[in-house]
């Protein structure tokens, strides 16, 4: 059932990129840092989970499967990272700034 | 429209970017920045130069010199950017004395 | 297809030239940066469209990743280490004097015309002349490796990633040297979270840096690659201060820098010993002496990148030097 898988595949990809375009637009919209950061982390996460997982499903071989799980366990791990040390060092400034309660 | 010429006239706006944000760049981060996007621009051209219509086989030896075109424009940002930080660092202590 | 891919390559180039612009003209130098980075890695994935993916993981590593991380070092010396910028300020960072908007004018005339020129001799240069490709393929058999890319870099034009290396290595000696006696850069303390993922990411990035390095005889990769895969350990490590470099350590750190122009240079020297050329590798050696000099240059390049980003060479009792008192 090649053409299924295909159907099956093209369909998380357009998903995940729908996802993206949420986060995007969140991130252009948002009023604040934590807000777009939320958009940002959440939307793109998904996004690229789907994007993956539609990506696996017409890889060749299992080292290929296991490379896409891998590169997507990396990325997902350093967005985290990421969007904690920006939301970090947005909390020290907005204390610096005197504007407690955020 | 084949990526050749596309690829290559994005090379030579990027180069024409970056010539005129390092001759006009009011800021020498920035200008660190424009010869940065220079270099850049001519790696695209460079790149584009190897393409051959069947896209199997480019050539490597323009590969080559883009790489090593990389490593030195590396070389020469960190060189810029520690006289960057030294030239501020000396400019702050001139307006303390 | 090939519309859609045409149209895929129009909107990759016009979000290059986008990116190009924006990182020039946007006010924060810390958006600047960011943009820079992003247009980097668009610039590597439209390299991998043009087929070149050697050059597209230098340019994702070297030209945008180490470029950004110093750029971005720079930028957080600039601003808190000499410490007198205020948040207004530090929009516009290190100003030069104003320039008079007549030799602005003039100066962007003058690259119109540059460009003008080179669009006209890139538009007018013969379409797929006869490049060095069949040279190289002729010669491939007796290079000792499988990927034309790194035979050229190693063997044909070894001189020139000679020079490369001996680049590197002026830029890390001129940077210690500029540096010395400046105030340090004490790096903000960037949390637990932060020290989780160094951890977890440590060693896959050793797995990846040799891994390019290995599969750079045969698959794009290489020493460059490589190495500035491993500079990011040393990035990480650096950053999340797992290892703080010492004074003791520069003779060490010397070696390293030294180690990858002397190894190559050795080679050249011992192979021409025998009545040979320089870089006339002897047949049956050739891949494991290409692989030699690799291995060791790949060192040598990631230290110095690491190196580079640390900036200032390790001193002994950096709490008094740093003050500034007067």
């Amino acid at each position: 059932m090649p053409d299924l898988i295909t159907f099956i595949s093209a369909a998380l990809i357009a998903a995940g990129a729908v996802f993206f375009i949420a986060g995007t637009v969140g991130l252009l919209r948002f009023p604040d840092t934590y807000c777009r950061l939320h958009a940002l982390t959440k939307a793109d996460g998904l996004g690229l989970a789907l994007i993956a997982l539609g990506i696996a499903l017409t890889a060749s071989s299992f080292g290929e499967v296991f490379r896409i799980a891998l590169i997507w366990f990396f990325v997902a791990v350093a967005s985290a990272t990421g969007g904690h040390l920006i939301a970090t060092h947005a909390r020290r400034v907005d204390r610096a700034e005197g504007k407690e309660g955020s | 429209m084949t990526p050749d010429l596309i690829y290559g006239l994005t090379g030579i706006a990027v180069f024409a970017i970056g010539l005129v944000g390092a001759l006009c760049a009011q800021d020498r981060l920035r200008r660190v920045l424009a010869l940065k996007l220079c270099s850049v621009g001519a790696g695209f051209v460079l790149v584009v130069a190897a393409w051959r219509t069947p896209p199997a086989d480019p050539d490597p030896v323009p590969h080559a010199l883009v790489i090593t075109g990389i490593v030195v424009m590396i070389s020469a940002t960190a060189v810029a950017l520690a006289l960057i930080r030294r030239l501020q660092t000396l400019e702050a202590e001139d307006d303390d004395g | 297809m090939t519309d859609a891919a045409t149209l895929f390559d129009l909107l990759l180039a016009g979000s290059v030239i986008a990116l190009a612009i924006a990182s020039l003209t946007v006010r924060d130098m810390f958006a600047a940066i960011v943009l820079f980075v992003i247009f980097g890695l668009l610039s590597a994935l439209a390299w991998v469209r043009l087929s070149a993916p050697d050059v597209a993981l230098a340019e994702a590593a070297i030209g945008t990743g180490v470029t950004g991380a110093l750029l971005l070092k720079t930028l957080h010396h600039l601003r808190y280490v000499t410490g007198k910028l205020g948040e207004g300020q530090a929009r516009d960072l290190t100003p030069i004097a104003t320039v008079p908007a007549g030799v602005i004018w003039a100066n962007a005339a003058f690259c119109g015309m540059i460009t003008l020129g080179l669009a006209l001799a890139f538009l007018g240069a013969p379409q797929a002349g006869p490049g060095f490709d069949s040279l190289v393929a002729e010669a491939m058999p007796a290079s000792g490796v499988d990927h034309p890319v790194t035979a050229v870099l190693l063997n044909f034009r070894a001189y020139d990633t000679l020079m490369e290396v001996v680049v590197l290595l002026a830029a890390v000696i001129a940077v210690w040297q500029i540096e010395r006696g400046l105030s340090d850069a004490p790096a903000p303390a960037l949390g637990e979270v932060w020290q989780g993922f160094a951890r977890l990411t440590l060693p896959a990035i050793v797995v990846v840096g040799t891994y390019l390095l290995w599969k750079g005889s045969e698959a794009p990769g290489g020493a460059f690659q490589g190495g500035a895969v491993l500079a990011a350990v040393g990035l990480l490590l650096l950053l999340s201060r797992i290892y703080v470099p010492r004074p003791a350590h520069r003779g060490l750190a010397r070696w390293a820098f030294v180690l990858g122009t002397g190894a190559f240079a050795g080679v050249a020297l011992l192979v021409s010993g025998g009545g040979r050329v320089a870089f006339e590798y002897p047949a049956q050696h050739a891949y494991s002496l290409i692989l030699l000099i690799e291995g060791l240059v790949t060192i040598s390049i990631a230290v110095t990148l690491a190196a580079l980003f640390h900036g200032r060479e390790p001193v002994a009792a950096p709490a008094p030097e740093g003050r500034n008192d007067t």
